[in-house]
């Protein structure tokens, strides 16, 4: 198959991506032969440390150039863009949430939702602070990360990546740095939200109380042949 | 996809975060715009002062030797008299055809290192300088026959002087306590500031030089000293020099030929300001090294900007990996950092004028205080605008080798820990 379907929101064909090890040789760390996600599905994918996840999910934003394969965002073949282009799809399509947030540090939490609108959509104060709202941060828009909890600012991390309405939410672990009860509220977050705005959401997680919430729980080391021979850490930079 | 708003957000962002160091590669790019300004500005500004600097006067007639001493003993009373002419050698020049006015100056004396000028009341009367010569309130200008003075406003603003006042003259250009004359010269007038060498003057009738205790006639080769009421024959009369207004450019050439080119006994500066034009050229490379170490400290400036952003680039690699994430192209993430730099130039180049604008004073004031020339500090000079756009462009090139790497930055290697 060449062409992606109407109505999904993501497609994997014969995905594969390998490092080269410091003695040079190449491990394969993913081998997705078919996957596919739906236009609002939620899918949650069990991975152990070490399955690839987070390679995955690279390579699904086009972060990561993959060795061979396609992937397909909304329809739109992400090997075929140029990488200029990749970010510009990546930005107006894909929301991103981290494990450690990532929010930078030097900007508020109103100013951290808002860049992201900047490099998709465009700038709107209004929809960022509603959104800001709309996560229970209303009177926090002022605040910088680090005059904020863990719990606060990953929900800032999920209203940024649904500022640009996505077609598609990758979330990794994004409840691995919090604690249980704000693991569950961050979690029914990002499923609420992306389940009003549309948007399908693609969650990685070795947690099975997080896993548990879904309805359709893949398991990595099936999707992804190549996990079982994954590195610990992925390699340095450049080295692909 | 607009992403102006958000190179700004990122660079005003960082330049906050990083205000230390902002703050100071600022101020480097201030040091080095204020000093590019200055040297060209003040070199600049000294030329056009020294070189227009002659209150109206077209020429100086002097001793047979070097027009350059001749023009900065008359006009600038600086250095030493080249020597004197006879009276007779003045009388002649005064009734040539292409002379319209010639005033006589006679020096040798100080009051307290401030230069006494013997002249005639025709300086006053006849000043050729555009915006003429004006005794303050209460003053008045000197009598030709009288023991009376007219002092220039800085010397009054330095000395104290005032009208009413009494002077006595101390021999020879150089202040020296033991050489008081006896003679005593009553204050008449102070002048108003001229902005000019005049201010550092004290003007007293030239006869009062002839008739100075202690002072001896050589016109004639013979000594000879006046006593009380007795006349000076006009062979016993020297002048300094002669300063000259002319009827027109054309008497230039003529007096140039006949005075400089035929003549063996006077030497004519004409006009005056080429004299000081080829002393500039003469001390040009003086300029060039000044010059030369402007650029240097502009060069440190640009390698303090690149350093500055350089140093960061790694602690910021996050920031960028984080940036591309959410769909910033490479080349916002380059523009960024080259826009920081050119930032930091620009806020250091807007502090330059600070930099400028206090060298500026230091000179006006050391320069007046030495040679009673004024600089026009408020005159607008191409390089006061160049300067800043020159740092800015530095500014930007600087930035762009740390642009690069930050172009460079890895993204998947930087956002996340393992999985």
């Amino acid at each position: 198959m060449t062409e992606a379907p109407a109505g999904l929101a993501l497609r994997i064909e014969h995905l594969k991506k390998s490092f080269r090890a410091p003695d040079g040789e190449h491990t394969a760390v993913i081998d997705v032969p078919a996957f596919e996600l739906r236009h609002g599905e939620q899918v949650a994918l069990r991975g152990s440390s070490g399955s690839g996840k987070t390679t995955l999910l690279n390579l699904v934003a086009g972060i990561l150039d993959a060795d061979a394969g396609k992937v397909w965002v909304d329809g739109r073949d992400m090997a075929a863009l140029s990488e200029s282009g990749r970010d510009a799809w990546r930005a107006r399509t894909i929301g991103y949430v981290f494990q450690t947030f990532n929010l930078l540090q030097g900007y508020t939490a109103l100013e951290n939702v808002m860049l992201g609108m900047m490099f998709g959509r465009g700038a709107d104060k209004a929809h960022a602070t509603a959104l800001l709202d709309r996560v229970g941060l209303s009177t926090r828009l002022s605040h910088r990360p680090r005059q904020l909890s863990v719990g606060q600012q990953q929900r800032v991390a999920v209203a940024r990546a649904l500022a640009n309405a996505p077609k598609l939410v990758l979330a990794d672990e994004p409840t691995g740095n919090l604690d249980p009860r704000h693991g569950s509220e961050a979690l029914e977050l990002i499923r609420t939200v992306c389940r009003e705005q549309g948007a399908a959401l693609l969650l990685v997680s070795h947690d099975p109380a997080i896993l548990a919430r879904f309805d359709r729980v893949d398991d990595l080391a099936v999707v992804n042949r190549a996990a079982d021979m994954a590195p610990v850490a992925p390699p340095l930079a450049g080295v692909v | 996809m607009n992403a102006r708003p958000g190179l700004w957000l990122i660079v005003s962002r960082s330049l906050r975060q990083h205000a230390l160091s902002t703050g100071i590669t600022a101020l480097s790019v201030a040091m080095a715009a204020g000093l590019v300004m200055a040297v060209f500005a003040i070199k600049s500004q000294t030329y056009d002062a020294f070189t227009g600097g002659s209150n109206g006067f077209d020429a100086v007639l002097g001793a047979r030797g070097s027009q350059l001493q001749l023009v900065l003993n008359t006009v600038f009373h600086l250095e030493t008299s080249p020597g004197n002419l006879p009276w007779s050698m003045y009388e002649a020049i005064s009734k040539d055809d292409g002379v319209a006015l010639a005033v006589p100056y006679a020096v040798g004396d100080n009051y307290q290192g401030y230069r006494i000028v013997g002249t005639t009341p025709e300086l006053f009367e006849k000043f050729p300088g555009e915006r003429g010569i004006r005794v303050q309130a209460g003053g008045r200008f000197f009598t030709a026959d009288a023991r009376e003075a007219v002092v220039g406003s800085v010397v009054a603003q330095r000395t104290g002087l005032t009208t009413g006042a009494t002077v006595n003259p101390y021999h020879g250009l150089i202040f020296d306590e033991a050489k008081r004359h006896q003679d005593e010269y009553t204050v008449v007038g102070v002048l108003e500031a001229t902005n000019s060498p005049l201010d550092r003057v004290v003007w007293i009738p030239i006869e009062g030089v002839y008739r100075m205790s202690g002072h001896v006639l050589r016109g004639t080769g013979k000594n000879f000293r006046p006593e009380d009421g007795e006349s000076i024959p006009e062979e016993h009369r020297e002048v300094s020099a002669v300063m000259l207004k002319l009827k027109d450019p054309q008497a230039g050439i003529y007096l140039d030929q006949t005075i400089n080119r035929q003549g063996t006994r006077a030497t004519l500066a004409w006009p005056i300001g080429r004299s000081m034009a080829d002393l500039f050229d003469k001390i040009g490379w003086v300029n060039r090294v000044l010059e030369l170490v402007a650029y240097l400290v502009v060069l440190v400036a640009a390698g303090t900007i690149l350093a500055s952003l350089y140093n960061t680039m790694n602690e910021r690699r996050r920031e960028f990996a984080i940036l591309r994430s959410l769909g910033a192209r490479k080349g916002i993430v380059f523009s960024a950092i080259v826009a920081e730099a050119t930032a930091i130039a620009a806020l250091g180049a807007l502090i330059g004028y600070v930099v400028y604008a206090g060298i500026l004073a230091l000179a006006f004031v050391i320069v007046r205080a030495q040679t009673g020339v004024v600089l026009d500090v408020f005159k607008m000079d191409p390089v006061l605008w160049l300067t800043p756009i020159g740092m800015v462009v530095v500014g930007a090139l600087a930035g762009l080798v740390p642009a690069f790497k930050a172009y460079r930055t890895d993204v998947a290697s930087n956002l996340v820990p393992a999985s």
